[in-house]
């Protein structure tokens, strides 16, 4: 993806509406993130944080407006370019965590970078050869946030990423998300606590 | 030597490190005695030979039955007393019981073969066998499909203790429905008319088999006790904090003993 | 390329590891199998006549109930989104997960074929036979429950739902595999004409199951 141009990179909501399960969760939601910028989605319980990172990873279709991503790569679509970190941790227990790590890798293409190294970012490199069922939550967490470091992608979009993770995980993750912000980087968190980097606010849910 | 000395694993462990290779030993020698005697036996007058597929044949159906047998003491250890290794013992047994069942099966199979001119026909004893066959592969894939042997142990003691119960009626309910169908009986395998030069060798090779069983029940414990070693190491490889300083190997081995123990 | 190869390579393995169900659906197939002569008596005559139909029976269920975590199973742990996701077709990777349900589920019961065969005195001929029908044939049941198994992630129900939904679809499958089986053992018809349907119905399956599946799993993700 050496030819993006990642300083022009600009995600944009306009008027996006979400309903689940015939209730309106939010409607006419603008937003705008641009390169090099974190947007931390805030908001009570059930106003829809979760809903929209899931409409702009496409796993909801919005009810209404558009999601574009602007001076991204032309010739993927916009969740082929982000990691998507949700609430479950997509790993196996019953495989190591190498083979969990680098399944993702193999899986999900593009450009791999080390994952000896990215392993030993999150603190893992002890338990690399242990199947992942032996993991506790925060390190299960971990192994998810080398899958990030593993796979490069533009927009990483976060759900409530610290939850699980100790006070030198949150450390870690943030000076993670700096590395991956000063690279050109873009990020979308949804979040009750404070990232630990310099976020800019998004309120959702004024809907009653 | 009392059960509490052998509820800890690692007495267990040194105590069969030494008592394996005579097992071994005796074992080796009561079949090579066994299988010359019945190789000397007189063929039967309507059998020929193929009788002599019996000294194999009754054995391993012998102890078919026998292994359930233990493992239903080793779980009522599970449940009621607790014994720390019980479950261990009922899981080594398994794999070895539905082993000694096929071989039943296998040469009973072929034992009929001249007789029936198939090598499977519906007979009521070769059928309960293959229900029982059957029963220590659904045991099996209990102890396989959980993770954890502590969660597994109970589920496995339950079934088995039930397997117990119901083999009786299950045999019974066989039988009936047997002679329902073919009122004649086409074979008896091991009438009560033996021999005695058949009985002998008969009963060295049940002897021997029983100690067949014994040495690889014994060296399938150790070697489950060393593998739940391994997983409680890994586990506790798994949450040492990254970075933090090394633990002692010989203080690890003390706690993942313990923990075997436990489990 | 690699991303299919990865994805089979994973389902194969935690098929084969520790809590995989892999061996579980021959273990079923045997009880299964087992359990007839106990419902039509032990008269091997009968036995043989009815073998082909009893074995293929005994695999069809035995395919249906395994099928029921294939989806399941990555929804739960959020696999799945990022399976959507990713690079890769959904139809393909939909395709690589039914493969690798076949090669670990599937496979393993037509190498149990012939001991069953055995069990239900069918000769030689015979036992061949019905194991390349079910070689031929349940590439189309693993296809087409997949489509079942897709429902019952959207659905969240599986279990007996998608039995009752798959069971039917099932139905032509079973027809021309029990029918070829016949042909080599009591005639009159050709071997030739009923397997080439069946062959025809696992290519078409290999089509429409990934298709289907990923069409229910895009509209039934939230």
């Amino acid at each position: 993806m050496s030819g993006v141009d990642r300083d022009k990179m600009r995600l944009s909501g306009r008027g996006v509406a979400c309903v689940r399960g015939g209730r309106e969760v939010f409607a006419g939601l603008d937003f705008a993130a641009v390169a090099g910028e974190a947007v931390a989605v805030t908001g009570r319980n059930g106003s829809g944080k979760t809903s929209l990172l899931r409409l702009i990873a496409g796993l909801l279709v919005p009810a209404g407006g558009t999601i574009a991503l602007e001076g991204g790569d032309d010739e993927l679509t916009l969740p082929e370019q982000c990691h998507y970190l949700g609430h479950r941790d997509a790993l196996k227990p019953a495989l190591s965590v190498a083979e969990n790590l680098s399944f993702w890798a193999d899986f999900l293409g593009g450009e791999r970078f080390d994952f000896a190294g990215s392993l030993a970012t999150v603190g893992l490199a002890h338990a690399t050869h242990l199947p992942a069922g032996f993991l506790s939550a925060g390190q299960r967490r971990r192994l998810s946030l080398a899958r990030l470091l593993t796979v490069r992608r533009p927009i990483w979009l976060l759900d409530e990423p610290t939850n699980a993770l100790d006070v030198t995980g949150q450390d870690m993750f943030g000076g993670l998300m700096r590395d991956h912000l000063s690279r050109g980087g873009l990020i979308v968190a949804a979040t009750h606590a404070p990232l630990g980097i310099e976020t800019r606010e998004l309120r959702i849910g004024g809907v009653t | 030597m009392t059960l509490i000395d052998l509820a800890n694993p690692t007495r267990f462990l040194a105590l069969t490190a030494r008592v394996l290779p005579w097992l071994a030993a005796a074992t080796v020698l009561l079949l090579a005695i066994g299988l010359y005697q019945a190789a000397l036996a007189p063929d039967d007058y309507q059998q020929g030979a193929t009788v002599k597929i019996m000294f194999i044949h009754v054995p391993n159906a012998w102890l078919s039955m026998f292994v359930w047998g233990v493992m239903s003491i080793a779980s009522l250890g599970t449940l009621v007393w607790r014994h720390p290794l019980a479950d261990v013992a009922a899981k080594a047994a398994a794999p070895i019981g539905a082993a000694f069942t096929f071989l039943a099966l296998l040469t009973g199979s072929l034992w009929g073969r001249p007789m029936w001119g198939t090598y499977w026909e519906w007979d009521a004893r070769l059928t309960s066998v293959l229900i029982l066959f059957l029963m220590y592969l659904g045991l099996m894939a209990l102890w396989r499909a959980v993770d954890d042997p502590s969660r597994a142990a109970r589920a496995a003691a339950v079934l088995t203790l039930v397997g117990a119960l119901n083999l009786p009626i299950i045999k019974f309910s066989v039988d009936w429905w047997n002679t329902l169908h073919q009122p004649a009986s086409v074979m008896r395998m091991g009438g009560s008319a033996l021999d005695k030069s058949f009985l002998i060798p008969l009963l060295v090779m049940a002897i021997a088999f029983t100690l067949l069983f014994v040495t690889l029940h014994l060296a399938a414990m150790r070697n489950e006790i060393l593998r739940r070693r391994v997983r409680s190491l890994q586990m506790m490889q798994a949450s040492r904090v990254a970075f933090s300083s090394e633990i002692g190997p010989g203080a690890r081995g003390q706690n993942a003993s313990n923990e075997v123990g436990a489990a | 390329m690699t991303a299919l190869a990865a994805l089979i390579r994973r389902d194969v393995r935690i098929a084969l590891r520790v809590g995989g169900g892999a061996l579980i659906g021959v273990l079923f197939f045997l009880t299964v199998v087992v359990l007839m002569p106990f419902a039509v008596g032990p008269d091997l005559a009968l036995l043989s006549r009815l073998g082909p139909a009893i074995l293929w029976l005994g695999a069809l269920l035995a395919s249906l109930l395994t099928l029921d975590r294939l989806f399941m199973a990555d929804h739960e742990d959020g696999s799945l989104d990022l399976i959507t996701m990713s690079r890769t077709p959904l139809e393909l990777a939909c395709a690589a997960k039914a493969l690798a349900h076949w090669l670990a589920a599937g496979l393993p019961l037509i190498v149990a074929t012939p001991v069953l065969g055995l069990l239900l005195n069918l000769d030689m001929v015979a036992t061949g036979a019905v194991a390349l029908t079910l070689l031929a044939g349940t590439p189309a049941l693993t296809f087409t429950g997949m489509i079942g198994a897709a429902l019952a992630v959207t659905l969240h129900r599986g279990g007996l739902l998608m039995a009752v939904l798959v069971l039917p679809l099932s139905i032509p499958v079973l027809i021309f595999g029990v029918a070829a089986s016949q042909a080599v053992i009591v005639g009159p018809m050709t071997f030739g004409a009923p397997f080439s349907i069946l062959c025809a119905l696992s290519l078409v399956s290999l089509v429409i199951g990934p298709f289907a599946a990923a069409a229910s799993l895009r509209h039934g993700l939230d």
